[in-house]
């Protein structure tokens, strides 16, 4: 189990992570999500041991090893552009960790190679994969030594966005196979709600809002999480905000009525901007092969239970 | 030659295009100046050489142009093209080398009667001997409150392990004397082993005089730790005249028993525009008022007898009665197997 | 396509300019010194001699040992300047260079001032002096920046994560250096050692001053052979062996400079932290303090006179003196060494760049025949260079050895390769759709090269111009061969006065030392400022 408790780390005068605590169990998968500059690569190196923390602590297991230098950590991790030492093979990078443990490479790097579905590379140099092998290589290599925490930043980060939506599904099922404890820093939250068990949103250094995906989405903590998350739909409210997920709200007989002023294709369907007579202006998701017009007089129908309400941020 | 022929109107050319002219060191219009190319250690007070442009209406421009060794041969490189009118400095160690290559204008000084003839080593008069030393092992006498070790086996013995600097034949022309000095010494077939067994004594061997004299040599204005060092028989009136407060002995002596002898001879370069003024100039180096400002200047003895020394010469210089010897000839078809001996053995 | 390359109209006729000149006063010469040497049994002869085969040893050995040293030094100065960002980060890059553009003699001179009698060293260290610690030394002083420069730039380019990532694997700090970083590296840091190896193998002014009696590159034995055997044959055969190495060790730099694969640039440094403070101090320090102390050291000699400090030594450079070594007053070395540089300057700008301006828009067959025509000088010792003078011009219809300008020339040829590599990249990096739009708006080919290139290159010509004065400033090897004893240098003046004893001569090495060890780093100044100036201009 990784404790994260309190951390702090600083660059001069510049705080990064502001008072970090977390927790982080054995076959769990937390994502730090979080804009760039929210302090979450920061928290993660601290974690790897490449950045001292200024203050607080870090436990594995109940051991702390918050001075304890990255090489006996023991912590495998993944890098954004996969860090794939380009002079060695694959089999050679794969292998390099067991190599400094001085344990026999061989049959190891085969069975983690076979593992991310990569059986007959061992010999290619890493500028001759296509992205998504590299990241697989990157993945294998930090896994290969038998690490129990693994820690990716972005680890998905660097590819196109077709391929990075297919690896994710890999990834999620790769990580579960694995059984190990899973820090994953990530900005894109679709990426963070598909792959994570708990997910632990930074704002400039600070834990904004922790939880498992479903609670974070349909609870965000305040205005901040809410927009991050990518609602678009945030009417004023006497206490803050009234989140409208995109699936709380629809065209239909009943409901508000409004005038639609844009209608967007989405490419899975089409976005319908709707003015709503008294002042808000929405976004509605429409399937619907009956697609309405700008200009056009709808009624919008929200589903009061699936909304809530969030503290404005300043 | 068609292609030199090219190349120069090529060069033409390039001159042309590059606004570059000719040489542009010509006189000075009014009266003849000569060049005088000599080694670094040539010395001549400035009266007697006015005396000189006074009495003659000649300039003398001084070129030095390093050690000894090295100035006669960047004369010789430049015997197409002089680099002055007269050479002064070439020794008896390199005289047949300067005679080979055709160096210099036969010119028979009138003064040359007056010089004792055993100083005149060329016949047929293309170098005038000038001055004369002998090169001498020096000691710093307060180290040697006893006395001095006497011959060259002497130096070899154990007793004086680490006492002695020479200098590097090849680069040094007191140094090249020396070696040579020991080859008269000891013959042919000898003078390899005393050098072994002073390598063995721990000798130092500094590039130039002035590096073994001044940084090496304990005696006198010497400012290392060294007793014995390789110098000139005028050495020890210098360290007289020199002194401040002149002292009543010289710190430092001889061994006279290790002295070879040095000639020093001028000569008139081919290809001088100015060969009459040369002869002007050689005369007067043999002049009396010359070989007078010598000693003084150079610590050298004149060639011409009869020339009154100074007193400190009088009183401190080394009378060598029988300095060491080598026929040039000899010398001229063995220097530079010899040096190469030498470095093999001291150096190697 | 053609048209993406136009040319300047006679362009063959120009071409003749920096052909003849090679020609003439390389080719010939160099030829000449083959010639001479090859003939006879001249380089049997010369390696069959056991002194001269310890001569080659020696050279080897000696260039192998300050190779190693010298990487041995600049590598953690290289790691701590490509790793961290710090306040005098660009002093201290800066620092690390001026050796390398030092002249020779004035390195020298500073080892003579810290090692000698009475330096601040001369105590403990007086025993490297004369002798092989007082050569490698000053190797490893000279040649600190072309590794530290060549390996730090480098080093800056690979991405610092690979490192981190060996650590997370297990691999100590050290460890991931070496596993990771260093043979990423190690192209540069080849290509680095074999330049140092080229220089330090052909290294003469150092040797020669520093060396003593027993120990001498064949460079120097080449002079030795000349000057007091007066053996032109057995020179010139050591130039010839002396002219092979040169060529293999070029024929490896140039593979291994190939083989240096640019990677993606960015600034990776960063702040050092905690203990890479100290560490990055114990670094720094000595190394910074080892550049600097020599020079320093030569400055202060320069002006104390003994109980005190003063000008003396200054004022005597502007005295003849009688008894002293040079009979002309030294100040007349100081406008020589100027109108020299001044000239060399021209010849060199004249040369360099019309090689450079055909290079540049010609075709790559010819631009690759012309680089080579005008880089080979740079492989060539310029002793064998000097020699070659020697042997080659002194007949009719090429008798020019009583002539002055033997010396501006000879530097001309060893500073034109700086000026055609400083010029080329510069004529070739401008954007071809600026020429386009200033013949759209209507401008003939000759006005496009008035108002497009002359303009934008010539920040290239001044930085090259400022390299060539300094290259003839300092040249010394060539210079002893050719410059006739009236007509000294700063560098032979130098030469001359360590030659001879006592401390007046010594003080005026020193403060013709300081003297040129000003100018030519003003001149460095100067370059470094148009560098910087011309970064982000277009």
């Amino acid at each position: 189990m990784l404790e994260v408790d309190g951390v702090e780390v600083r660059f001069g005068d510049h705080v990064a992570v502001a008072g970090v605590s977390m927790v982080v169990e054995r076959g769990e998968v937390v994502c730090l999500l979080g804009p760039s500059g929210s302090g979450k690569t920061s928290l993660l190196r601290a974690v790897a041991g490449l950045e001292t923390p200024a203050a607080g602590a870090i436990r594995w297991d109940g051991r702390d090893v918050t001075r304890e230098p990255t090489h006996r950590r023991g912590f495998g991790l993944v890098f954004q552009d996969f860090a794939l030492f380009p002079h060695r093979s694959v089999a050679a990078n794969v292998g390099f960790g067991l190599r400094m443990r001085g344990e026999p490479v061989e049959e190891r790097v085969a069975e983690v190679l076979a593992l991310v579905g990569l059986e007959g590379y061992g010999s290619r140099m890493p500028s001759t994969l296509s992205g998504g092998e590299q990241q697989r290589v990157a993945l294998a290599r930090a896994v290969a030594p038998g690490c129990e925490l693994l820690l990716m930043d972005e680890p998905l980060g660097s590819l196109d966005r077709p391929l990075r939506e297919r690896l994710t599904g890999e990834l999620r099922a790769m990580l579960h196979d694995l059984g190990v404890a899973v820090v994953h820093v990530t900005h894109d939250q679709q990426e963070a709600l598909a792959i994570a068990d708990r997910v632990v949103v930074l704002r400039d250094g600070r834990v904004a809002q922790a939880g498992t995906p479903p609670e974070v989405w349909r609870r965000p903590a305040d205005e901040f999480v809410a927009r991050f998350l990518g609602f678009a739909n945030l009417l004023p409210h006497p206490d803050g905000l009234l989140v409208v997920p995109p699936d709380a709200v629809s065209l239909g007989p009943e409901g508000e009525p409004g005038t639609v002023t844009a209608v967007t294709f989405r490419g899975t369907g089409f976005a319908v901007t709707v003015a709503v007579d008294g002042g808000a202006s929405l976004e509605v998701p429409v399937r619907s092969e009956a697609i309405p017009a700008p200009g056009d007089r709808v009624r919008v129908a929200i589903e009061a239970r699936l909304t809530s309400v969030v503290p404005v941020v300043r | 030659m068609k292609v030199k022929r090219w190349l120069a109107g090529a060069l033409a050319l390039l001159l042309v295009a590059a606004g570059c002219g000719d040489d542009d060191d010509g006189g000075d219009g009014d009266g003849v100046t000569l060049r005088l190319v000599t080694h670094d250690s040539f010395a001549v007070s400035d009266e007697v050489l006015e005396a000189f442009t006074a009495e003659s209406g000649i300039a003398v421009e001084i070129v030095a142009s390093g050690d000894a060794g090295a100035a006669l041969n960047l004369s010789i490189l430049n015997r197409e093209n002089p680099l002055g009118d007269v050479f002064f400095g070439v020794d008896n160690t390199f005289l047949t080398r300067a005679l080979d290559a055709d160096l210099f204008v036969r010119h028979r000084s009138p003064a040359i009667d007056d010089v004792d003839p055993r100083f005149v080593l060329d016949d047929e008069h293309r170098v005038t001997p000038i001055d004369h030393g002998e090169v001498c092992v020096n000691f710093d006498r307060s180290t040697y409150p006893d006395g001095p070790p006497a011959t060259f086996e002497d130096l070899a013995d154990p007793t004086e392990r680490g006492r002695l600097v020479v200098q590097n034949p090849a680069t040094s022309s007191p140094g090249l004397a020396f070696l040579l000095g020991t080859i008269a010494h000891f013959g042919e077939d000898g003078w390899q082993d005393w050098w072994r067994a002073l390598v063995a004594n721990d000798v130092l061997v500094a590039t130039g005089w002035e590096e073994a004299y001044y940084q090496h040599f304990s005696g006198g204005s010497g400012e290392g730790d060294r007793p014995l060092v390789v110098s000139y028989a005028t050495s020890p009136p210098a360290e007289v005249i020199f002194a401040e407060p002149q002292p009543d002995d010289a710190p430092t002596g001889v061994l006279v028993d290790t002295c070879v002898e040095q000639i020093e001879f001028a000569g008139i370069l081919q290809g001088t525009e100015h060969e009459d003024e040369a002869r002007q100039l050689i005369d007067f180096m043999l002049s009396p008022v010359f070989q007078a400002d010598m000693p003084m200047q150079m610590f050298v003895l004149p060639v011409v007898e009869g020339i009154d020394l100074p007193e400190e010469f009088v009183a401190h210089a080394a009378v060598v009665p029988e300095p060491l010897r080598l026929d040039p000839a000899d010398i001229d078809v063995n220097r530079d197997r010899w040096i190469d001996e030498w470095t093999e053995i001291v150096l190697g | 396509m053609d048209r993406d390359r136009p040319r300047l109209s006679g362009s063959g006729l120009l071409a003749t300019v920096p052909l003849a000149f090679v020609g003439l006063f390389f080719v010939w010469p160099v030829a000449t010194v083959i010639a001479e040497g090859l003939t006879g049994a001249g380089v049997l002869e010369v390696l069959g001699d056991r002194r001269l085969q310890r001569v080659a040893w020696f050279t080897l050995w000696q260039a192998a040992v300050s190779t190693v040293l010298t990487i041995a030094v600049a590598l953690p100065g290289a790691w701590a300047l490509a790793r961290f960002r710090f306040r005098g980060r660009a002093v201290v890059w800066a620092l690390i260079t001026v050796p390398f553009v030092l002249p020779t003699v004035v390195v020298a001179s500073a080892f003579v001032a810290v090692l000698g009698p009475r330096g601040p060293l001369g105590g403990p260290l007086g025993g490297l002096l004369p002798g092989v610690g007082a050569i490698l030394a000053a190797h490893v002083y000279f040649n600190v920046a072309v590794v530290a420069r060549t390996v730090a730039n480098a080093l800056g380019q690979v991405d610092p994560q690979l490192e981190e990532a060996a650590r997370s694997l297990g691999a100590s700090r050290w460890t991931a250096f070496r596993e990771v970083s260093l043979p990423l590296v190690r192209p540069a840091l080849v290509a680095a050692a074999s330049i140092v190896f080229l220089f330090t193998f052909t290294s003469f002014g150092v040797v020669l001053l520093l060396g003593g009696p027993r120990r001498a590159t064949i460079d120097v034995e080449i002079w030795r052979q000349v000057a007091y055997f007066l053996d032109l044959r057995t020179a010139a055969a050591l130039a010839v062996v002396q002219l092979v190495a040169v060529v293999a060790c070029l024929v490896v730099a140039g593979r291994m400079q190939a083989r240096v694969v640019p990677r993606r640039a960015r600034d990776a440094a960063r702040r050092p932290v905690g203990a890479e403070r100290a560490v990055l101090a114990a670094i720094l320090g000595p190394t910074l303090a080892f550049l600097v102390t020599p020079l320093a050291v030569v400055a202060y000699r320069s002006v104390d006179v003994g109980g005190g400090l003063g000008l003396t030594f200054y004022r005597a450079l502007g005295t003849s003196r009688r008894g002293s070594s040079l009979f002309v007053p030294p100040e007349a070395a100081i406008r020589n060494s100027v109108t020299y540089a001044a000239i060399a300057t021209a010849i060199a700008l004249l040369v360099g760049g019309i090689t450079a301006g055909l290079a540049a828009y010609r075709d790559r067959r010819t631009s690759r025949l012309l680089d080579l025509l005008v880089m080979v000088p740079l492989g060539t010792s310029a002793v064998t260079l000097g020699l070659g003078f020697l042997l080659a011009l002194d007949e009719p219809p090429l008798d020019l050895r009583t002539w002055w300008g033997l010396v501006p020339i000879a530097h001309a040829l060893i500073a034109a390769p700086f000026v055609v590599r400083i010029v080329v990249p510069a004529l070739r990096s401008i954007d071809p759709r600026l020429r386009e739009a200033a013949a759209v708006l209507g401008a003939s080919p000759v006005r496009v090269r008035l108002a497009v290139d002359v303009p934008l290159a010539s920040r290239a010509v001044l930085v090259a111009a400022g390299f060539a004065f300094a290259i003839s400033l300092g040249e010394f090897g060539a210079t002893l061969f050719l410059a006739r004893p009236d007509n000294p240098t700063m560098p032979i003046a130098i030469f001359r006065f360590l030659g001879q004893p006592g401390p007046l001569n010594l003080g005026q090495a020193m403060a013709m030392s300081t003297l040129l060890m000003l100018v030519t780093a003003t001149v460095i100044a100067g370059i470094e400022r148009f560098r910087a100036g011309s970064v982000g201009a277009f």
